[in-house]
């Protein structure tokens, strides 16, 4: 089971700083970031996978994204 | 489906294009170095609407209302528009018009910074100097926890006030057009001499609006978001976007014989170094706080972002207090209160800065 981490309903630059406090924390493993803004949705994907994570899955629903995020 | 606005190469073409439209349109009769200024234009139009009255800065400018519009049309089509609101939105007001007070006390928002500088105006370094500062106190604030909390999802109509707003702009100024020579058509007031009589026809500026806004939306391009990205995460994908601008515009100000470097005599400028760097400190720090530069505030209001609406219609406002309280500056200085106002907004955005902070993971 993936950590849960809701960015829903802030602006810039709020979800990129809480996704990448949150990948610091675990350092590896599997990290689910929920989104509501198609730009949150890209600058967390750039900013995990300028960490060496990558973006797995993003699954679309009721206008919100979730990312999956991984690293090994 | 993939962004490719969004990606490196989107953003810096996407820069360089803005960048030689803005140059396009002093040419086709904008104000020196002010062929796309979101502060100067938002003033103007307060001024065209009444709400100062400095006679030399009234005129609805079609470009901020494309920006909005084209925004809108990018983010309809794209399935990018979601209506949102709530998030502080009294301290969204108050850091719009702060940012406007300081703008307008260096003379500019950011794109217009970067436009004089790429038009030879050297005062702009000390007032791009100061936004980076303020933007740089802005960031630290973020690292310490400053966010103005969650927006919630509104109903379609909510997110279509501002561009109906813009829409109703449009209309007033289709019903009472400019009667040369006269300051007033209607209800709007129109300018006769000054930064406010200059400007390109409305068609080709309302185009070059719409152009600016739908690209801007789907790139995200950001003034303010440039050097704070660079600042909070090193990444340097949206500083690309405007050191493009910057260039696009030197460039085709050369072909256009629009670059006279210099200090003294340079449009729409005054050389008061310390104020330029402070008065822009300010707007950096307000648009740092507020999670947008000018233009990008007005795209976001064009995807239904009730927030940055009432940001928008805070720099609207901070425009009549700057002209109606003398604080906005002239060629011929800083205005008599501009000093005083510059301290103040700075004391209040800190203020925001300082007690609105709370952990979120």
């Amino acid at each position: 089971m993936s950590e849960i981490l809701d960015a829903r309903g802030l602006s810039c630059p709020q979800p990129v700083l809480m996704t990448l406090e949150k990948i610091k924390q675990l350092g590896k493993g599997e990290l689910t970031v929920r989104v509501d803004t198609q730009a949150s949705r890209e600058n967390v994907s750039r900013a995990v996978q300028k960490q060496g994570w990558t973006v797995e899955e993003i699954k679309e629903e009721n206008d919100e994204f979730s990312l999956v995020v991984k690293k090994e | 489906m993939k962004n490719i606005f969004s990606t490196r190469w989107g953003i810096v073409c996407i820069g360089g294009i803005i960048g030689i439209l803005a140059s396009m349109l002093q040419y086709w009769g904008n104000p020196g170095n002010m062929g796309i200024c979101v502060a100067c234009f938002e003033r103007d139009i307060a001024g065209a609407v009444g709400l100062h009255r400095a006679s030399v800065v009234q005129y609805m400018r079609p470009e901020i209302i494309g920006f909005v519009l084209g925004a809108l049309i990018a983010a309809l089509s794209m399935k990018d528009f979601r209506p949102r609101s709530g998030s502080s939105p009294i301290a969204r007001f108050v850091l719009g018009a702060f940012a406007m007070i300081g703008a307008l006390v260096f003379l500019g928002c950011p794109w217009r910074a970067m436009l004089r500088l790429a038009g030879g105006d050297g005062n702009a370094i000390a007032g791009l100097l100061g936004l980076v500062f303020g933007i740089y106190v802005g960031t630290r604030f973020i690292k310490s926890g400053f966010n103005l909390g969650r927006a919630e999802k509104g109903y379609n109509s909510l997110g279509l006030i501002m561009p109906l707003v813009m829409v109703f702009f449009l209309i007033l100024m289709l019903i009472y057009p400019q009667i040369p020579g006269q300051e007033k058509s209607g209800i709007l007031f129109y300018s006769t001499q000054g930064p406010g009589a200059m400007h390109a026809p409305l068609l080709i500026s309302l185009i070059a609006g719409l152009a600016v806004g739908f690209i801007a939306q789907r790139s995200r391009f950001c003034t303010m978001g440039a050097f704070r990205d660079l600042i909070l995460f090193k990444q340097t994908h949206l500083f690309s976007g405007v050191i493009a601008l910057i260039l696009g515009a030197f460039v085709a100000n050369l072909f256009l014989g629009q670059f006279n470097p210099g200090f003294m005599d340079q449009p729409v400028a005054q050389t008061s170094q310390i104020w330029n760097f402070l008065g822009m400190t300010l707007a950096g720090l307000a648009f740092a706080l507020a999670g947008g530069c000018p233009g990008r505030q007005l795209f976001m209001s064009g995807e239904g972002d009730g927030d940055a609406a009432i940001f928008v219609f805070g720099m609207i406002v901070g425009a009549a207090f700057s002209h109606n309280f003398g604080l906005a500056s002239s060629p011929a200085g800083i205005g008599p209160h501009g000093a005083v106002a510059t301290i103040l907004g700075l004391a209040v955005c800190m203020g925001i800065g300082f007690t609105m902070r709370k952990k979120l993971v």
